[in-house]
């Protein structure tokens, strides 16, 4: 004998477990976003103090500025976003609103910290990297994984990620001014000069050879690579 | 792809914790009669019929193992039924022959049901049995599945089937799954959805036989078949949990593989052939739940399994091109709650694994009568889901091109 009664209520019953999986699921998501969001505009006061302080000791000694490079956070930052975008998805709106406030932080650190080297040559070695994360782009996450290689062995290097299909117009003019066509991608800027395709560790070390001294330097400051 | 995958998989994660939320629901139901066992006394006549196919090292410890049973032994009959052995299993029946109520017949090889048939037909006994001669019986288990028989309209009664001394690491693995097997067969019991009667001490009732017709073929399962048949007559099948049979298991993995892929493709194909019962409310729970989750189980197994070899040779391939361009480096462990997964999926999953727990701790509270992880229950947990599939998978395309599974 069936009981229809019963068919009901452990349907009832799992249709209650996936609510609250999903609910459940939902908040610790949105409880990312805002701690993903806090750290941005932690980033953005840090970022807005530096270039204030610079302005104000713009006539005085460099050693009277405050430690020009950015805290960890930045490289905190890029990590979580990647696991949020890897979580929600590349076209989730809170993950792209994101996205585009964590890129124009990247540009205004590495604007700030151009300022920093004209005036007193601290000489940040920087590189601009662009993704994209459409299928076609195999090469894109080949170069993910060694600039996060550069990344752990020179914690001076200073990479910017940009994405190339993220609707922004302060990446469209990095393109533009960079002359960076999308299908030469993975690009990378260093030093002004535009190297397109594939890099690998040694290449860039090639470019780069102040590398090789900064692998025992302490500080440490980074962004994100992109993820497929 | 990613949309197809999470998309199948919200479905299987529905389907499998509504099956195993309905079997804990069920379990914990108060039953209308329980322990029939210990409330009810029953002693019809019975004979147990014992068939054998070059069993001459096992056929007399199955045959002592009945005339052990705590029964009155005028009541108690034994046929040993030969089929066409090319060993000495029927010297070997002959030799204890005198020892009780034993006949001992032989046949030329027709196979395991027309042995059972024989056996059925000389019988005069009101309950007849069978005991594949690869397993013993505990001595009280008989008296303790016989009341089972007084309950409406039951023709059947199933026992509880234990592995014989596992030793090596697949006896293990069905050692538990044997166990989980005792508490699903006395929830399946409770639902009067069992959808076979086990070879290992199965009894009927005589009568049955005569109004819905013998054992057959039924593609190598005929203990399968049989319990179908009873099901479509809309008679009930009962399990006894504390009748315990023991039943010596493959101990290698083409063995078991072998006894999988028969039993796997003689469920798809009586399914087939009593198909107008899925769904089919008249036939009460055995329609509705048996038989489309033991098929929806199929497919979600190879879904999951497929699913899973997808996502780990995309993470072998993507660590070896990774090590491949960057050489291998080491990162340093680090916790951060941020990066724990909580995904719907994950939750989900987490929820059936626990549920899968529960079972499996309350079958071994029911079977050992202490609920604790043994060694059996890691490997069972760790290796049952790598190795299922792929004689589910053997089984299916046997099936599908209607390849005939021998029995040997």
């Amino acid at each position: 004998m069936i009981s229809k009664k019963k068919y009901i209520i452990v349907f009832l019953i799992t249709a209650g477990i996936f609510a609250v999986a999903f609910i459940v699921s939902n908040y610790i998501n949105d409880k990312r976003y805002e701690v993903i969001k806090t750290t941005a505009d932690k980033i953005s006061i840090d970022i807005l103090s530096l270039e204030t302080q610079f302005e104000l000791f713009q006539e005085s000694s460099c050693a009277s500025l405050a430690n020009p490079v950015l805290s960890d956070e930045i490289n905190a930052l890029a990590d979580r976003l990647s696991y949020a975008e890897n979580q929600r998805g590349i076209n989730d709106d809170d993950v792209i609103t994101l996205k585009k406030y964590y890129s124009l932080l990247e540009i205004k650190d590495y604007l700030v910290m151009k300022k920093v080297d004209k005036r007193c040559d601290v000489n940040p070695i920087s590189i601009l990297y662009f993704y994209t994360n459409d299928e076609g782009c195999e090469d894109c996450a080949k170069q993910g994984y060694v600039l996060t290689k550069l990344r752990s062995d020179h914690p001076l290097l200073r990479i910017y990620s940009f994405d190339y299909d993220l609707d922004l117009n302060a990446i469209k003019t990095l393109i533009t001014i960079n002359k960076i066509p999308k299908d030469s991608l993975p690009a990378l800027v260093i030093e002004g000069k535009t190297y397109t395709k594939f890099q690998s560790v040694e290449d860039i070390r090639k470019i780069i050879p102040a590398l090789a001294a900064t692998s025992s330097a302490t500080s440490t400051q980074a962004t994100t690579t992109p993820r497929k | 792809m990613a949309l197809y995958s999470s998309t199948i998989l919200y479905i299987a994660l529905f389907f499998g914790l509504y099956y195993q939320i309905f079997l804990l629901v069920t379990f914990f139901e108060k039953e209308e009669e329980n322990n029939l066992s210990e409330k009810k006394k029953y002693e019809p006549t019975v004979t147990i019929i014992v068939p054998c196919f070059n069993e001459s090292k096992t056929v007399a410890k199955t045959v002592l193992s009945l005339l052990k049973l705590n029964y009155p032994k005028e009541k108690l009959f034994i046929t040993v039924v030969d089929d066409g052995s090319s060993d000495s299993t029927y010297e070997e029946a002959l030799k204890i022959a005198s020892l009780g109520n034993i006949r001992v017949l032989r046949q030329k090889n027709s196979g395991k049901y027309v042995a059972l048939n024989k056996g059925i037909e000389m019988s005069e006994s009101e309950i007849v049995g069978c005991l594949d001669a690869d397993s013993t019986v505990a001595p009280g288990t008989l008296q303790k599945m016989l009341p089972y028989f007084l309950q409406d309209k039951v023709v059947a009664v199933t026992p509880a089937m234990k592995v014989h001394n596992p030793k090596t690491l697949l006896q293990r693995i069905q050692n538990a799954e044997y166990n989980i097997g005792i508490l699903l067969k006395k929830i399946m019991g409770k639902l009067d959805a069992i959808h076979v009667t086990p070879g290992p001490f199965s009894l009927f009732k005589k009568s049955v036989f005569k109004e819905i017709g013998y054992f057959r073929h039924a593609h190598n399962t005929e203990d399968m078949e049989i319990a179908f048949r009873i099901q479509h007559h809309h008679y009930r099948i009962a399990n006894c949990p504390q009748g315990f049979v023991y039943t010596i298991t493959p101990p290698t993995f083409k063995k078991l593989y072998k006894q999988r892929v028969r039993w796997t493709y003689g469920f798809l194909k009586n399914a087939i052939d009593y198909r107008h019962m899925f769904f089919n409310k008249k036939y009460g729970n055995i329609g509705t739940l048996t038989l489309p989750f033991a098929i929806i189980s199929i497919i979600t197994a190879f879904l999951v399994i497929s699913n899973s070899l997808y996502h780990f040779s995309s993470y072998v391939v993507e660590t070896i091109q990774r090590y491949t361009i960057t050489g291998i480096t080491f990162n340093w462990f680090s916790f951060d709650p941020f990066f724990f997964n909580t995904s719907s999926i994950t939750l989900l999953t987490f929820t059936m694994l626990c549920s899968s727990f529960t079972i499996i701790l309350l079958a071994w509270s029911m079977v050992e009568g202490k609920a604790r992880i043994t060694r059996d229950i890691v490997y069972f947990v760790a290796l049952y889901g790598f190795i299922a599939p792929l004689w589910l998978a053997k089984a299916s395309w046997n099936t599908i091109t209607s390849k005939a599974v021998s029995w040997r």
